[in-house]
């Protein structure tokens, strides 16, 4: 399915994406890395430091949609597969590589860059390069 | 005051995942679909992001502490390990198959798409697993 070009708003999305790593880093000295976030409140260990700040932070994300449909009167589009049993492999993929690798698209694809993070540019490179390579096996070999 | 600048910054992080198209799966994998509906926009997500960042967090480093705590809690490593590259070499692969990374899986579970809701689970478990069968951890060891 095809999607449009939206050069203008991806870039202002991005750009408040980015104000918001700013925000936490200036206000509480944290990186905006969800998987991090996400994953240092589930067992077996906790952080308990950076738990209130990161439960809020969640509550935030999880407001972004709602207030979003309220504001605009239209939700968010969205196509998400209906192939459950492929998400729930994509899922845990997702989850258990971005602990294993400590970071997702935000703490390494962009607060990690924008450190000039050696590790997080490595690690940015991979799973672009296994993103694309996954993509064309999904689509143009398995679904061709 | 320190609370409400944390609930900004992730109502302002997942507004820009759904304003820029990366809480949409479709745009995503069009983005990794180099031969076929090649889509750029995530391209201008993350030079947007980054225009940000970049010297945003230069300018907020050249304070010696955060607004409301003591240290600012940043990474430290720069070794590199074969955890990091396997771990994002699968990471890479889950994004593929399903047009979703942590942020956006989780601002889009309000959204309540079915297949979000099969995926964000299988997101928390595949990071359980992957923290029990982590590094060790010699605070349980002893229990």
């Amino acid at each position: 399915m095809e999607t449009e070009f939206t050069p203008f708003v991806s870039l202002l999305g991005g750009a408040l994406i980015g104000l918001s790593a700013v925000v936490l880093l200036a206000t509480h000295g944290r990186i905006a890395g969800i998987s991090g976030i996400v994953s240092r409140m589930l067992p077996p260990t906790f952080d308990k430091t950076g738990l209130p700040q990161g439960i809020i932070f969640l509550v935030g994300l999880l407001l972004a949609a709602p207030l979003w449909i309220v504001v605009t009167g239209t939700a968010p589009v969205q196509v998400v597969s209906k192939n459950e049993l492929l998400l729930v492999a994509a899922g845990l993929l997702v989850g258990f590589g971005s602990v294993i690798g400590n970071g997702c698209t935000s703490g390494h694809g962009v607060c990690g860059i924008s450190r000039g993070s050696a590790r997080s540019i490595a690690a940015t490179m991979t799973f672009m390069a296994t993103a694309f390579v996954t993509v064309f096996v999904l689509r143009h070999v398995v679904g061709g | 005051m320190h609370i409400f600048s944390t609930l900004f910054a992730g109502l302002l992080f997942g507004t820009g995942l759904i304003l820029s198209g990366m809480a949409n799966p479709a745009k995503v994998q069009n983005f990794l679909d180099l031969f076929g509906t090649w889509d750029p926009s995530l391209a201008f997500v993350m030079g947007g992001a980054i225009m940000m960042t970049m010297p945003g967090f230069w300018l907020v480093q050249k304070r010696t502490k955060p607004l409301f705590d003591d240290v600012f809690h940043l990474p430290t490593r720069t070794d590199f390990d074969a955890r990091l590259v396997v771990g994002a070499a699968i990471f890479g692969i889950g994004w593929g198959l399903g047009g979703f990374c942590p942020g956006p899986a989780l601002t889009s579970l309000p959204l309540a798409a079915s297949g979000t809701l099969f995926f964000a689970p299988a997101m928390l478990v595949g990071m359980v697993i992957a923290k029990y069968t982590a590094a060790p951890q010699p605070k349980n060891l002893e229990l």
